[in-house]
């Protein structure tokens, strides 16, 4: 089969790989429609996450049709699924305490080794990431193996296109959860740090949570402008000192809620993340937390931080201080995905969580490497990448007819 | 803290003594440079019995000094860097006594272990004082959470001839009888060993343990227990492990590298036994890769 392979900082490639198989009885192989290049596909592509290794199938986003099935899968040929990032064997402790990411049988012996000596406990495994979280071959290919696949796909009803259900996949529940991780009352105000797809996610989910207001920070117009069209006020951190604006913005008091839809690698010239960059590129650092040290300055006092971003390693310069004295809530993790895909396939059906408006653009598979250059180079004209394995090779990648944006 | 104090003075007695010995090769060796009356004056300062004060004077002195020395350097200056680093020697060698001090301290005496932890994760003295221990053997445990009753855990272990299926490195077990198995180990580098055990510990849904038999080509004895977890959490399994490493130290360093170390065996072993018991089936990341050696039907480490 043809699927897109990782080889090194910023190459990838489509290549022929062999065709996944049944391995153990509660597996099944999907034939993949849909798969999408995600924002922490970057982490991947810039080299920021150890243990990826050359060769490995990338892809977290994925649906498709169910083409096999284990004796123990309780699938169907023929059906049509969406498939969570996260792998969990919902059984084990925390699967039945629906901290589906936290799973502890995923993630093989072998590869759990490394997660364990890091952070003190092995990590659940996800689809297409580093051999922290696994080692599992990604959906950005023409078929996949989904194991525990009598817990994980969820059935899509008829009637909903792919581009309508696809993100069930991460986003979407990423985006729900880390502004459920937010715990809003009413009359909050949420800051969202970043506008790519999590940040527009999380901006749509304050709101149906009971948020009153919502500001959405980035540098990048066009995706400042879909958060706009979502109902948020925005910042662009280029035209405005963003703790200067939040602080005037609330009446002094600073966000109840802030969100970190950024991750690992911040954006921007403010002198930390010069800093985190020189050293994250001579090998001293990992992570580039410009975004997570303002947020916690920003927060109001007693206020809740969500962390759904990516982070893999070591910071310094954490505002421990300020997250100490001002009394912040801190939640964070990768998502509890089965928790959220039937209740958001919900609001789907109901017309309540738009989830196309976002997309830029359609490509054939074959065009992946393409792709992610546009996606790493040019973020704001690419807003979300839908690649499908069966569209014409030679087809041109267009920028789809919902939206053409205008500058801001 | 008396002894922190004591420490904290000979420090400042050296630093003191320092000073003193600096200002009198400055006197010795720049009078035209140094006027007498500066001389005595820092002498003055310097071993003054306020030798904090002495201290912070100085260090202001040292660096209004360093004009004098950019131009003594030319013939034969600098010794003023070789006191400095001399006084930062003294003070380390002092801050080291102090620490080597106070890690003595912390030893633990002669009495009885305080901590309610098992003997495997002792350290140290400790360790040294652990129940059973013998020389030139090696002690290696996990305990893991299986999300189920300890009952059906212990009917699956006691059925040697199932290690196989969660046991990396234990190529084949043969019953001889309900009490004695014929194991057949990889062993680093391709090898195998061949090991007789015999069951010695035997309690229904708590414990098994077992020793290799005096003929047996490594020495080894093992013992698994099953305690329940808290309600509703299923059962801590906790596997122990007691081996003479091949070759000593260095054996099991080697093993280490070769990841047939026991301690790494039995947490994958360990993690294995409780995905099969939990879900059926042991996860396996076997999938395709763009690496040729690869099969996707093979797990890849």
């Amino acid at each position: 089969m043809r699927a897109l392979t990782w080889h090194g900082r910023h190459d990838v490639r489509v290549d022929t790989v062999p065709d996944p198989e049944i391995v153990n009885p509660r597996d099944a192989i999907i034939k993949v429609t849909s798969t999408a290049i995600c924002g922490s596909d970057l982490h991947l592509y810039d080299a920021y996450i150890p243990t990826l290794r050359a060769g490995d199938v990338l892809g977290h986003e994925f649906m498709g049709e169910v083409v096999e099935v284990g004796s123990k899968s309780t699938l169907k040929k023929g059906q049509r699924v969406v498939v969570p990032f996260t792998i969990s064997c919902g059984q084990c402790f925390f699967c039945e305490k629906q901290q589906f990411s936290a799973c502890d049988n995923s993630n093989p012996a072998e590869t759990s080794d490394a997660s364990e000596a890091l952070m003190g406990h092995s990590m659940g495994a996800a689809f297409g990431y580093a051999h922290l979280t696994g080692g599992y071959a990604g959906g950005q290919a023409e078929y996949v193996r989904v194991p525990y696949s009598d817990v994980g796909p969820l059935v899509v009803p008829d009637g909903l296109e792919d581009d309508q259900v696809l993100f069930l996949s991460d986003i979407l529940p990423t985006g729900y959860q880390g502004a459920f991780n937010a715990d809003i009352e009413p009359g909050d105000t949420v800051a969202v740090w970043g506008c790519g797809p999590v940040g527009l996610f999380a901006i749509q989910s304050a709101f149906l949570l009971g948020a009153h207001r919502v500001i959405a920070i980035d540098h990048y117009p066009n995706r400042l402008k879909l958060a706009k069209e979502k109902g948020a006020d925005i910042l662009d951190y280029r035209e405005v000192n963003v703790l200067d604006a939040l602080k005037e913005m609330t009446g002094g008091i600073g966000p109840d809620a802030v969100i970190d839809c950024v991750g690992m690698e911040s954006h921007g010239m403010a002198i930390d993340n010069v800093v985190d960059t020189v050293k994250a590129h001579t090998f001293l650092g990992t992570d580039r937390p410009h975004a997570l040290r303002q947020m916690i300055i920003a927060c109001r006092k007693g206020g809740k931080v969500s962390i759904p971003g990516v982070y893999g390693g070591f910071v310094d310069k954490f505002p421990i201080g300020a997250l100490m004295e001002k009394g912040l809530q801190v939640k964070s993790g990768q998502t509890h995905m089965q928790r959220w895909m039937k209740p958001l396939l919900e609001h789907i059906q109901k017309g309540e969580i738009d989830t196309t408006w976002f997309i830029s653009h359609h490509a054939p598979l074959e065009q992946a490497a393409e792709m992610y250059r546009h996606w790493h180079d040019e973020q704001n004209t690419y807003t979300k990448i839908v690649l499908k394995p069966e569209m014409a090779k030679s087809a041109q990648s267009t920028p789809s007819a919902a939206r053409v944006i205008e500058p801001a | 803290m008396a002894q922190e104090i004591k420490d904290n003075d000979e420090r400042d007695d050296a630093v003191v003594e320092n000073n003193r010995r600096e200002v009198e090769r400055a006197a010795s060796q720049g009078p035209d440079e140094i006027s007498d009356r500066e001389i005595e004056a820092r002498a003055k300062r310097a071993l003054d019995g306020d030798r904090e004060q002495g201290i912070r004077r100085s260090a202001a002195r040292d660096h209004d000094d360093r004009k004098y020395h950019d131009r003594g350097d030319r013939n034969g200056g600098g010794s003023n860097r070789a006191l400095i680093g001399l006084g930062l020697g003294l003070a380390t060698a002092g801050a080291a006594a102090f620490f080597f001090a106070k890690s003595r301290e912390d030893d633990i005496g002669d009495g009885p272990l305080l901590s309610d932890a098992p003997d495997h994760v002792l350290r140290g003295k400790a360790l040294q004082k652990a129940r059973n221990t013998e020389p030139g053997t090696a002690l290696v445990g996990r305990t893991v959470t299986v999300n189920k009753p300890k009952q059906e855990l212990y009917a699956v272990w006691r059925d040697f001839t199932r290690f196989p299926e969660f046991m990396d490195n234990v190529r084949q077990i043969t019953k001889i009888d309900e009490q004695r198995s014929e194991w057949l180990i990889e062993a680093p580098a391709g090898a195998t060993v061949q090991v007789r055990t015999r069951i010695v510990e035997d309690e229904p849904g708590n414990t098994i343990a077992w020793v290799s038999e005096p003929d047996s080509q490594i020495e080894t004895a093992g013992r698994v227990e099953f305690a329940d977890a808290p309600p509703g959490r299923g059962t801590y399994v906790r596997l122990v492990m007691r081996y003479t490493p091949p070759a000593g130290t260095l054996g099991r360093m080697v093993a280490k590298v070769m990841q047939r170390e026991p301690q790494v065996q039995a947490r994958r072993d360990l993690n294995r036994f409780k995905s099969l018991m939990e879900t059926g089936e042991i996860a396996t990341n076997a999938s395709p890769s763009g690496r040729k050696s690869e099969s996707p039907t093979e797990a890849r480490v």
